[in-house]
């Protein structure tokens, strides 16, 4: 008996360490292949690869700046996170805090279902539907109101931008965001909010004062993992950003087209002539795509420690 | 007179039951997987070839995937399949990556000016270096001096153009810029030529069908379509001036046939160097200039792709010979444009250099040449036996 429990204990062993291991190897091929494959356009460009602006792939006048993609990955990324999160939070506060027991469980499986939908699907219909929309009711106000004057609300607006591009996202990152923000706001344990309670606080002030700072690491664990999503997101805002490309993408308007990393990669991959400093420049977008989510992430954990430090008591409560 | 008959059917039956079977037996005797890979403009073509190849030849398969002319080049590089399709001609790298490919063209494809002038039908006038300031974003309105010029009597409405083009790499993009490049300094020095160029202004839609659903849907929008998808989608195009300067062409598959014909006889033969060859601007009255050829690479010596036998490579032979003569047929239909006789006599010279190993590959397998020997000679024999004629008696 002894035996065979040291043997799968062994096996066990073993098995558990190779399931760790793949993680890192992967990890490791990943940034050996990214650096070799792109080493190319580094060797050309030197720094000016993330810095500049210029990105032309004709035969005799190749030259790579990736600095508008970075730019407008980060601005994409960062309007949709300003629209989801406020968004994101009230959903799950009404469904932990305020929503009847019989609505929370439909509501809750809607949403998740929401999260279900494949990328191609919002697109699609981003593009055959929705930008009409955005571009009628939200960007000819704005325009017409501000006119090209004003810098974020230059250009001609008809629907295929930055703004439908974050708008659309920003719907595609809800429904992670909602659903792992209300599962944490339940897991506070009630006798937080009975205390708050106790003390004559209101519905709001239970919130701010019982559930917010018990779970204030596991929502911005949340954030994280919608942030995630809309760096890396590729179809969907491919079909609406608009695509343009070198100095033209940088994303100085919200109703002028714009080109993500993702979405260069996605848009120019598979006729980059191979072996050419064009496909290394797309896999040096590769590299700098994972290094950006790499940065996130360790950002991410950075602040989730400190949160949880000035909040020991209430973790360990 | 019916003696004659009845034996001449009799005849027929004995000389044809065994071509039949014996094309039976070949059929059924060894099967072959022809693999191809690259262009997706000229897939439903390829599609159609396949099926109707196949219902002639039941042991052959096409296996084509149609994953974009550059990663088709790349398998080809890597020996890994029989043949690619590319939109755009091997450049010079690519031909020192496949030493022995030969570039045989296989289909032509216009590039239309597609817009959406609300009250406008198809047939606005345009110029080649119109087209080339409009996109190069100097002509930013619809009434602009240069527009009106060349369309009198047409009420061009005082709105901003909005440029689409693509934003994936595509032959679409090489030809319409190889275009723009041959008939405007300006485009030429700012943007030049390439499956994916610098846009100085616009928005990119990814595909054929992400450019016409910017345009269908944007008001005043212009852009640059490949002829068989505006077709199908009903779009309102542009008519563009010839070479001579003679005429305003309106894109068809007929005139997109006349600028290819005008340019066979200068294309160089299919084992050298094709990276300069364009097609777009040809001399004629006829002639609809932005054109541009697709073509399939195949290795001039068969054996060097992986896996490779004598009798597959007679079978890949075939198939390629196939796609030039009798396929051509079906190209019209799916709003290709056929290949004219100039530019198959390229494709047939080069096929004909076709080797395994040094060894020449026979353009019909030897069952083949049999069951043809056996039914052209029981034709023969029929005809005379019964008095049939070939040529009807008047």
């Amino acid at each position: 008996m002894k035996k065979g429990s040291s043997i799968t204990d062994k096996i066990f062993k073993y098995v558990a360490i190779g399931a760790a291991t793949y993680v890192l190897v992967i990890i490791v091929l990943i940034v050996i292949n990214l650096t070799t494959g792109s080493a190319q356009v580094w060797q050309k460009e030197g720094i000016s690869f993330l810095t500049g602006s210029d990105w032309n792939s004709v035969d005799g006048r190749e030259s790579y700046g990736a600095a508008p993609y970075i730019m407008g990955t980060l601005v994409n990324a960062g309007i949709a996170m300003a629209i989801a999160i406020p968004l994101s939070f009230g959903i799950a506060m009404f469904l932990s805090e305020l929503a009847p027991k019989l609505l929370r469980t439909p509501l809750a499986m809607v949403i998740e279902l929401l999260a279900a939908i494949p990328s191609v699907v919002y697109g699609l219909w981003g593009l055959l539907v929705f930008r009409t929309y955005i571009q009628n009711w939200i960007e000819i106000p704005l325009h017409n109101l501000f006119g090209d004057q004003s810098i974020i609300f230059a250009g001609t607006p008809f629907g295929l931008d930055i703004l439908t591009a974050s708008i659309v996202l920003a719907i595609m990152i809800i429904p992670t965001i909602a659903s792992i923000s209300k599962e944490i706001m339940l897991a506070v344990p009630n006798s937080q909010r009975e205390a708050a309670y106790m003390l004559g606080a209101t519905k709001w002030e239970v919130f701010r004062i019982a559930v917010l700072p018990y779970s204030k690491s596991g929502l911005i664990g949340a954030i994280i993992l919608g942030l995630g999503r809309a760096v890396g997101e590729t179809m969907a805002v491919t079909m609406l950003i608009g695509n343009a490309t070198g100095a033209a993408a940088f994303p100085s308007s919200l109703f002028g087209p714009g080109q993500t990393l993702s979405s260069i990669m996605a848009n120019e991959f598979a006729e980059a002539s191979q072996g050419g400093l064009h496909l290394a420049a797309l896999i040096g977008i590769g590299l700098i795509l994972f290094l950006l989510a790499f940065a996130i992430n360790v950002i991410a954990h950075l602040l989730v420690a400190k949160v949880i430090k000035s909040h020991e008591g209430a973790v360990l409560a | 007179m019916t003696n004659k008959v009845i034996m001449g059917l009799t005849l027929m039956l004995i000389l044809i039951v065994p071509t039949m079977s014996l094309h039976a037996s070949a059929q059924t005797s060894q099967s072959y997987t022809i693999t191809g890979a690259g262009s997706t403009f000229v897939f439903p073509l390829m599609d159609t070839w396949r099926v109707e190849y196949n219902k002639i030849h039941q042991n052959i398969n096409l296996n084509y995937q149609s994953i974009g002319s550059g990663a088709g080049i790349k398998l080809l590089e890597q020996k890994s399949v029989d043949f690619a399709a590319s939109d755009a001609p091997l450049s010079v790298s690519e031909a020192a990556q496949a030493p022995g490919a030969l570039t045989l063209p296989d289909s032509i494809g216009g590039i239309t000016i597609a817009y959406n002038l609300p009250g406008i039908d198809k047939g606005l006038k345009l110029t080649g270096p119109v087209i080339a300031q409009i996109f190069l974003g100097n002509i930013t309105s619809w009434n602009d001096p240069a527009l009106v010029s060349l369309n009198p009597g047409v009420n061009l409405p005082s709105q901003k153009i909005i440029i689409a083009h693509r934003s994936d790499g595509s032959g679409t993009t090489y030809a319409f810029t190889d275009y723009l490049s041959k008939v405007s300094p300006d485009w030429k020095s700012k943007v030049g030529e390439g499956k994916t160029v610098p846009w100085p202004v616009g928005t990119g839609g990814s595909g054929n069908a992400g450019v016409a659903t910017i345009v269908k849907s944007t008001p005043y929008a212009i852009g640059y379509i490949e002829l068989a998808y505006v077709f199908q989608n009903k779009m309102t195009y542009a008519f563009v001036q010839n070479a001579d300067g003679t005429s305003f062409v309106e894109p068809t598959i007929d005139t997109v046939a006349a600028d290819a014909a005008a340019a066979g006889s200068n294309l160089p033969a299919a084992d050298s160097d094709w990276s300069q060859v364009s097609i777009v601007n040809q001399p004629g009255s006829n002639s609809y200039p932005i054109s541009t050829l697709t073509y399939v690479m195949v290795y001039k010596d068969l054996s060097v792709v992986n896996g490779e036998t004598q009798d597959r490579s007679n079978e890949v032979v075939n198939f390629l010979n196939y796609i030039v003569h009798d396929g051509q047929q079906y190209a019209s239909g799916l709003l290709y444009v056929p290949l004219p006789d100039a530019i198959k006599k390229i494709d047939e010279d080069g096929l004909a250099k076709v080797t395994f190993n040094g060894g020449a590959v026979p353009e019909f397998g030897p069952i083949s040449i049999l069951v043809l020997a056996i039914a052209i000679m029981s034709i023969i024999a029929v005809s005379y036996k019964t008095g049939f004629r070939f040529n009807p008696k008047i």
